[in-house]
Order: C-alpha cells, then structure tokens, then sequence
C-alpha cells in the first residue's frame, strides 16, 4: 500500500444512543484518515465522544441503544459498516488492534496470560497450540515483559500496572495490525511507566509501521506521539491540524483552553488557567455552537448558529465562528 | 492447601458438637414418650417404667447426651427403639438413594438454571428473560409437597408416563453394587435398569430441584449482568473472539462465583427437602427414614440422621470454598 492512501477513512461518522431520556448524538459528524505508520491523536475530555468513535471503528457499539445513523468507516479502501457480523470479528484482534485505557480491569482475571493470547491468536491464525504459545513467549519479549517464559501463565493479578498494559498491547499487535487503536492507554498509569509504554508504542510502530490512533485528554501524550490531531467538544471535531502547528498556531477557544489548562515550568508564579462551565449535557445540546456555553469570546451568533469545520490554512481546520467569513456565516 | 483443609476439618468437630447438643435438645424438648410409643397405649405404668429405666431415659440430660457422643465417637449410631436394626446399617442403606436425587436434583437445577439464567442476562428484557424470571419466582414460592403432588396427579395419574413413587419398578431386577442405581445399572450394564431408574428419579428430582433451579437463575442472570459490562468482556470483544466464547467462558467464569456459593447453600436445601420430597414420593432415602421416626418417636435416628446430614452439609460447604480457588485464582488460602 503506498503511503498516501488512508489505511482507515472515517466519513461523516454519526454515533446515537437513543435512550429513553432522548437521543444522545454521542459522535455527530467527524471525518478522519489515517495512514499507515502515521498517527492520529484524537484529543478531548469525558464525553466528547473519542471512544465512542473507537468502538464506532471496531463495531463493538453496544445496540440498542447505540446505532451508527450514518457516515462510512473505510478500512483499506472497504466500508466497515457494510460488514457482516463474522467479517468484523476476522478484522477485530487481527487487522485492528486495540488497547484499553484500564490495565487492572481490561485483561480477564481468571484466566492466564497465556490463555488470553493464545486464544486471540488461535482466534485469527491457523496455529496449534505450540505455535500460539511461542508467538506469545515471542510477543512478551517484544514489549519487554522479563523471563516471559516464566510469566506467561501467571495470572493479570501478578502483574503490575504498566506490565499489564504492556500484555494489553502485546495482545493488541498479537497478529501484526496494520491499525492500533489506543484508547488512553497511559491514563492509569503512573508518569514515569507512561513514558515507557509511549516509548514502547513509538517502538512498535517503527517495527510494524502501523498506523495508530491514539485517543487521549492529555496534550502531553499527544505532543510526544501524534502526528496530527483532532480535537473533539461534545461528539464534533473542533480543530484538526497537524501537532506541531495545533500547539503553536491553536485556533479554537477549546484547544486554546486545554492548553492554558496545562500547567508550564517558569520561575514565575502564575494561576492555573481553567475552561469554565462544564462539559456538556448530551441530551439536550444549545442549539448554535455547542462550545458557546463555555466560551470566552462567545458572540450574538454563536448562540444560533453551529459553525462548519473551516480550514483556516494549509491542513489546518478549525469550527469557530470566529474563524469564518462573519458575513458568509450570518446569512447560512 | 492442604494445611487449610486440614485446618478447616480440624474445624469441623466444634460445628458438629455444637450440632449434636442442638438435635439432641430438640429431640428431648419435642413432647412424646418413646416408651410409649413401643409400647402402644394399653401398656401398664411399670411396664412403661421399666422400658424407660432400660433405655436410660432416667437419666439426667447430661449423662444421656454423654452416652450418646460416646457411642457416636466409636462409630456406634444407636439402634433403633422400634426395629432394634442398627441405625448405622440402616443409614448406610439409605443415605446413597437421598445422595443420588439430591445429585441428581442439583445436576438438573445447574444446568436449566445457569443456562437459563445466562440466556436471560445475554438477552436482557428479553421475552425469554420475562418468562423465565417469572418462572423462577414461581419456582421459589412453590411448596415444594404441592409441587410433588400436581406433578403425580398430572404426569402419573393421568398421563401414566412417570412413575408415582419408589425408586425401581418392582418388576425390574437390579444388581446393588454401589446403592446408587443410576451407577449400579451402568456397572452392571442393565440399561433397563437404568433407564427405569431414571424416569423415578425425574419427577421427585424435579420438584426437589425446583427451588434451588430458580435461585440459580436468578443469581446466574445478576452475576451475569454485572460481568457483561467489564473491561474485559469488551476486551475479549476486540480481540475477535465468538459470542459463545465470551458469555460462556470469559463471563461465565467470573460470574460463576457468586452462583457457587449458592449452590453450596442450597445443597444443604436440598438434604433437608429431601423430607418431603421422599415423603411424597416413596422415595426410600434417609429424608423418609427421618420422618418415620419422628412420627415414632425414635429420637435415636433422629439424632443420628440430623448429625449425618449436618456434616454432609458442613463438608459440601468446604468442598464449595476450595472450588472458589480454581473459579479465582486471586483467591488465596493461607
């Protein structure tokens, strides 16, 4: 496959839930490509829809009460959501992996290391047994799991945290993916294990030359392992732009926000900037921009109308109405 | 391990002591002389004396509890006051036909039960999770001595296709090896046996396995329901495995924990269904044999039969906390 085709396109995705308090739009209308060996940060806080998109991606929504509404998810050139139930599976484990964001409780606690891999790779490959079992010895090795000989059939519970997260991706690249999906998978970690295992993904990545989409709400991940981002508020993208050019030409108040919110290291003393309000209720949406609420240069129009992604420069989109035309926005 | 079975067993004589004062005061504090009852009502007051002094029943509650845990402690459970045949023979005779419906009854409750308790999570609100919960709570409330009667009047009485009571057709012979039919006609290899067996076995194991079948189900579809939504079930999710395998093995075996310890308890239900169900169906197990001899007033069974049960019952309750440690194996026993 030649690099510039998009491993993964997701069109116009549409995630609802429909509950009995009303329809949640969990993911309401965001595209995204994603090419191999590149990766993809997609950044925002609880609720704005990152892993409903993931598990959107892998058709893991639970239904009811969820149901993608509309949108297509190509994976190598074939829509996801044309898919048969047993045509998923085959792609789940095996062409896409995934990575969970709680170690403690995403591995089965009674069951062995080696019966969680074995199975995920028997699932998918024609090996017997012997086979599966070397191929995790050798998986163990590759994600710096010590004397995994001796490992393997201990239990998730005699693992640490980081080592179970490094069981949880060796799992995840059981069957060489060509996606990885991670879903904030150093979240439950502590600083310093956090380093390893993003360490550990960018390892993996050079190895496999895998594309990655990692899901996250801490700009710090993201500065050390994304190539572009996607910022989300409350299931719509609010900023899609190359990192390096989201950290020094942030648009959207939300981006500028979340990065006002990160404390810096100056000699200086300085208040820890925060988004006022809080995230937004899903049920029942303002009706212009959902940021408005929140936002520290709300205008009349803001409150009316819900912005179109905008590129504002090269490969730099942005949703705000005040990065638009005021005129060309009014009259929509 | 070992040293915690051990420990447990060595735990197990102050549960039974404690037992063995319990039945034995009930049994004396039930109004009713036993003498009396042998002897039938024209007996005379010095015959009654007589029998009483010849018997111990004189004696002070102490000595006669004494006298009891003595003999129990060489082995000895007393002869009968009415047929003077050895209650430990007797017992021996019995207890593996109460075994075999009480295994047999749980078998039948397991599987329905974790089955349907399982289909009833998987397919939540469900009609089949309707059904079968309500089912379940009639399971619970019926009288188990009312179920056994509809279920003869129905499948005996009217329809003929099981049979009433008794545990083997007259006219079927059998070669008692083990006293456990099912296992004695597959030894021998008399299938008509076995299959005659069998159909006795289905309605009294039916009614006895109702209640635990509906605790089970209930408790299997709950546990279920709380393990379905684990990190884990959607990590198995990701990794492409099948439905099955993720409900039947990586939910299941979690779930099953808590369904364990209800069958535990519930196996001790069952020994004391077994009265009834025994009763009712001519079943000749120990649960009859108990019933008879409170009628009698053969406090010597009585006491012996309870102090069996209870110590079955005590040893399925250690047999069910090892198993804990093969379902989760963060269980640890020091």
């Amino acid at each position: 496959m030649d690099t510039d085709t998009p491993l993964l396109d997701v069109v116009n995705l549409h995630t609802h839930f429909f509950t009995k308090a009303g329809t949640v739009k969990a993911v309401d209308g965001i595209d995204f490509s994603v090419k191999p060996g590149e990766t993809l940060g997609i950044v925002g806080e609880s609720g704005s829809g990152k892993s409903i998109t993931a598990m959107s991606i892998l058709g893991l929504i639970p239904s009811p009460p969820g149901k993608i509404v509309d949108g297509g998810i190509y994976f190598k050139g074939e829509n996801l959501l044309d898919k048969k139930e047993k045509q998923l599976r085959q792609i789940r484990g095996k062409e896409i992996g995934m990575v969970f964001q709680d170690p403690m409780t995403s591995l089965n606690p009674v069951f062995t290391v080696e019966k969680q891999m074995v199975e995920t790779i028997r699932a998918h490959e024609n090996f017997s047994k012997k086979q599966a079992r070397d191929r995790s010895l050798e998986l163990l090795n590759l994600v710096g799991i010590p004397d995994p000989k001796k490992r393997l059939t201990s239990y998730p519970h005699e693992f640490s945290g980081g080592m179970r997260q490094r069981i949880m991706i060796a799992i995840a690249l059981a069957c060489n993916p060509s996606l990885l999906i991670a879903d904030e998978p150093t979240t439950a970690l502590d600083v310093t294990i956090q380093a390893q295992i993003l360490d550990l993904f960018r390892r993996m990545q050079r190895e496999l030359d895998m594309g990655i989409i990692m899901i996250t709400h801490d700009l710090g991940v993201v500065s050390e392992v994304c190539d572009r981002v996607m910022v989300m508020y409350a299931g719509k993208p609010a900023e899609f732009s190359e990192t390096k050019n989201l950290f020094d030409h942030g648009k959207h108040p939300y981006t500028l926000g979340l990065m006002n919110s990160i404390p810096k290291i100056t000699p200086e003393k300085h208040k820890l900037e925060a988004i006022d309000g809080v995230p937004p209720d899903l049920h029942g949406l303002p009706k212009g921009c959902s940021f408005a609420p929140r936002c520290k240069h709300v205008m009349e129009s803001c409150l009316n109308i819900d912005p179109e992604l905008k590129e504002v420069d090269n490969n730099h989109h942005v949703r705000c109405l005040l990065y638009e035309d005021s005129k060309e926005a009014v009259s929509t | 391990m070992l040293k915690y079975i051990i420990r447990r067993l060595v735990m197990l004589i102050p549960v039974l002591l404690g037992v063995s004062i319990l039945t034995f005061s009930l049994v004396h504090l039930i109004p009713g002389d036993p003498a009396k009852s042998m002897l039938g009502e024209k007996a005379t007051e010095t015959q009654l004396e007589l029998l009483r002094e010849e018997m111990g029943l004189n004696d002070p509650y102490i000595v006669q509890y004494g006298n009891f845990i003595g003999k129990i402690l060489q082995g000895d459970l007393g002869e009968s006051i009415q047929s003077k045949e050895d209650i430990a023979v007797e017992i021996a005779q019995k207890l593996p036909a109460t075994i075999e419906l009480t295994i047999f009854a749980m078998i039948l409750a397991m599987v329905i039960g974790i089955l349907a308790g399982v289909i009833a999570a998987v397919k939540q609100y469900s009609w089949f999770d309707n059904v079968s919960m309500t089912g379940a709570l009639f399971g619970v409330s019926l009288p188990i001595f009312w179920l056994g009667l509809m279920m003869i009047w129905v499948f005996a009485v009217e329809l003929k296709i099981l049979p009433p009571s008794g545990r083997l057709a007259s006219t079927v012979e059998l070669e008692t090896i083990t006293n456990f039919y099912l296992l004695d006609s597959i030894l021998s290899g008399n299938w008509g046996a076995f299959k005659d067996a069998f159909f006795h076995l289905l309605m009294p194991g039916l009614a006895l396995g109702t209640i635990p079948m509906a605790v089970i189900a209930r408790m299997t579809r709950s546990s279920m329901l709380e393990v379905m939504g684990q990190d884990y079930i959607r990590t198995a999710a990701a990794k492409g495995l099948k439905k099955q395998l993720i409900i039947f093995q990586h939910a299941l075996k979690n779930a099953f924990l808590p369904v364990l310890t209800i069958i535990g308890l519930q196996f001790g239900f069952l020994l004391g269904g077994a009265v009834l169900t025994e009763t009712i169906f001519s079943w000749p197990g120990i649960g009859r044999y108990v019933y008879q001899a409170v009628l009698a007033r053969d406090y010597q069974i009585v006491q012996s039969t309870i102090l069996i049960i209870a110590t079955i019952f005590v040893l399925v309750n250690l047999l069910t906390d090892i198993l804990y440690k093969y379902f989760d194996p963060r269980i640890k026993y020091e």
